[in-house]
């Protein structure tokens, strides 16, 4: 991150993706919320290829911003009234502390970490050497993952059965 | 260097005598941005001189398809009949309904615009004439078309009309569902190349891999022509049923813009297929970028011919082609990919 053209993306990137979060939490209209979430997604990815995670950035474009983000558009599509916007209910004050100790948490985690930073060049092709890893190395979490998904997609399935 | 070789190499030839007289008065950086401005310029010439000349092959192939004529008016065989289409649309008044969402109306065409445009950065028209050679290509391609449905998606909402919303819910629905055997579909190529590189898959390819992934083709041709929405999958623009869909409240060159970013849609699939299945730019006797287009155009009059004989689906019998029939095809034609390797390799190769 030496290189002054590298500093200004990062920093450009990374206020996009900090405004565009700040948006989904602010606006009250949720089509405008998960409009900003696409540009939170966008955003990390940026900052992904940034990293030389060229494969992490494809995967969080297309799975994040092209997938999630539009599964939560076609949720809302389906909400009525939303033009009003979401207003406050009696889950206001729990919902706050729990921001705030959540926040308290995440500042905690991030201050007292040491961030080790390796002095290694970065690979030049990231995709092989991931699947290598998460078909060896780590089979076991990737298979458990794997097991999780198929049966919440079960689940999903068995909940939404008419009869 | 021989004529021949200059004909051969056309593009790199033509950069690299462009670079190497800007790099004599410029520093390093400047050349590389005047270069890659040269690329996309050029890229997006290509793409929009394709798409004229698809517009005016559709109608007139069309036409003859369907035992009419077509425009044949302006210009000898109404070859300038997408001029004077491009001139009409860019005088149209721009109607914005008063209910909508005016921000969201306005982003619609230009976020369905810009993965359109994006994803030519990775199409190898010959070797060393490709804008850049990632080396997760085909993944980049995938992830940045995948944007596309948050403008339809705009469209259909800002609009504020049931016909645009129904016809965005369709084309959610279907894309989301489509893009999964499309993507698995893929996954044998990669496998038998090994790398994601557009330019690392063509030149793999001693046989078209059209012979060694049959399955895998048709899969992707099916599940490409739904995410393009074309007949016999354009649901979300059925007129019988839904006006329009989701450019129902569009006009003028809003409308155009849709229009443009559906045919740039159009020949970055053919491309895609072209360079996945059929060999991208190589072939005999010719130069190989008038072999990639020749593979394009053979491609998109394919797909003419798909939209000009087959009538249109319904929903619910789209939807159970894409999760009952495509995903389980993709998913085997991963593990005979599988299983074809290992045999391959076993055998010593």
């Amino acid at each position: 991150m030496s290189d002054p053209v590298l500093v200004v993306v990062f920093y450009l990137i990374s206020a996009i993706t900090v405004v565009a979060a700040l948006g989904v939490v602010l606006t009250r209209n949720i089509v405008y919320a998960a409009v900003f979430l696409v540009g939170t997604f966008a955003g990390v990815a940026g900052i992904f290829v940034l990293l030389n995670a060229d494969f992490l950035a494809a995967v969080q474009l297309l799975v994040y911003a092209g997938a999630i983000a539009i599964l939560i558009i076609f949720a809302i599509m389906m909400t009525r009234d939303t033009r009003k916007g979401s207003r406050s209910n009696e889950q206001r004050w729990p919902a706050f502390i729990m921001a705030v100790l959540m926040l308290a948490v995440l500042l905690g985690g991030i201050s007292q970490t040491i961030w080790p930073v390796s002095v290694l060049a970065p690979l030049e092709t990231t995709t092989e050497k991931l699947g290598k890893l998460l078909l060896n190395e780590y089979i076991l979490p990737f298979e458990v993952v794997s097991v999780l998904l198929v049966a919440a997609m079960i689940g999903a399935i068995v909940i939404s059965r008419e009869d | 260097m021989s004529p021949w070789d200059i004909i051969y190499n056309f593009f790199p030839y033509i950069g690299g005598l462009i670079s190497g007289a800007l790099s004599s008065v410029l520093p390093g950086w400047a050349v590389y941005v005047i270069m890659a401005l040269i690329g996309i310029i050029g890229i997006l010439g290509f793409a929009i001189t394709g798409n004229l000349a698809m517009v005016w092959a559709e109608r007139r192939i069309i036409g003859r398809m369907q035992v009419r004529l077509g425009p044949n008016r302006v210009g000898p065989f109404g070859l300038l009949q997408p001029i004077a289409d491009a001139i009409k649309v860019l005088t149209k008044e721009d109607i914005v309904p008063r209910k909508a969402d005016k921000l969201l109306h306005f982003l619609g065409p230009t976020a369905f615009l810009i993965p359109a445009v994006l994803a030519w950065a990775v199409v190898p028209f010959a070797d060393g004439t490709i804008l850049t050679d990632l080396n997760i290509g085909i993944l980049y391609m995938l992830a940045v078309s995948s944007l596309s449905l948050i403008g339809l998606f705009l469209a259909g909402w800002g609009s504020n009309n049931k016909y645009s919303l129904l016809g965005s819910m369709r084309t959610i629905a279907q894309v989301v569902s489509y893009e999964i055997p499309m993507v698995l579909s893929i996954l044998g190529v990669v496998a038998i190349v090994g790398s994601l590189s557009m330019v690392d898959i063509v030149k793999a390819q001693n046989i078209p891999f059209i012979v060694l992934q049959p399955l895998g083709f048709i899969v992707y041709l099916i599940a490409a022509t739904a995410e393009l929405n074309r007949s016999p999958f354009d649901t979300l623009e059925a007129e019988s049923e839904i006006v329009a869909g989701y450019f129902t409240e569009y006009s003028g060159m809003k409308f155009a813009i849709f229009y443009i970013a559906e045919y740039f849609n159009l020949l970055l699939v053919a491309s895609i297929v072209t360079t996945l299945f059929l060999g991208g730019w190589r072939g005999p006797f010719l130069p190989p970028y008038i072999w990639f287009v020749i593979k394009i155009f053979l491609l998109f009059f394919f797909f003419m011919w798909l939209r000009g004989t087959l009538p249109r689906f319904r929903i619910d019998q789209l939807m159970a082609l894409a999760w009952k029939f495509l995903l389980p095809l993709a998913l085997l034609n991963i593990f005979l990919t599988g299983l074809g390797i290992l045999a391959w390799q076993a055998l010593g190769f």
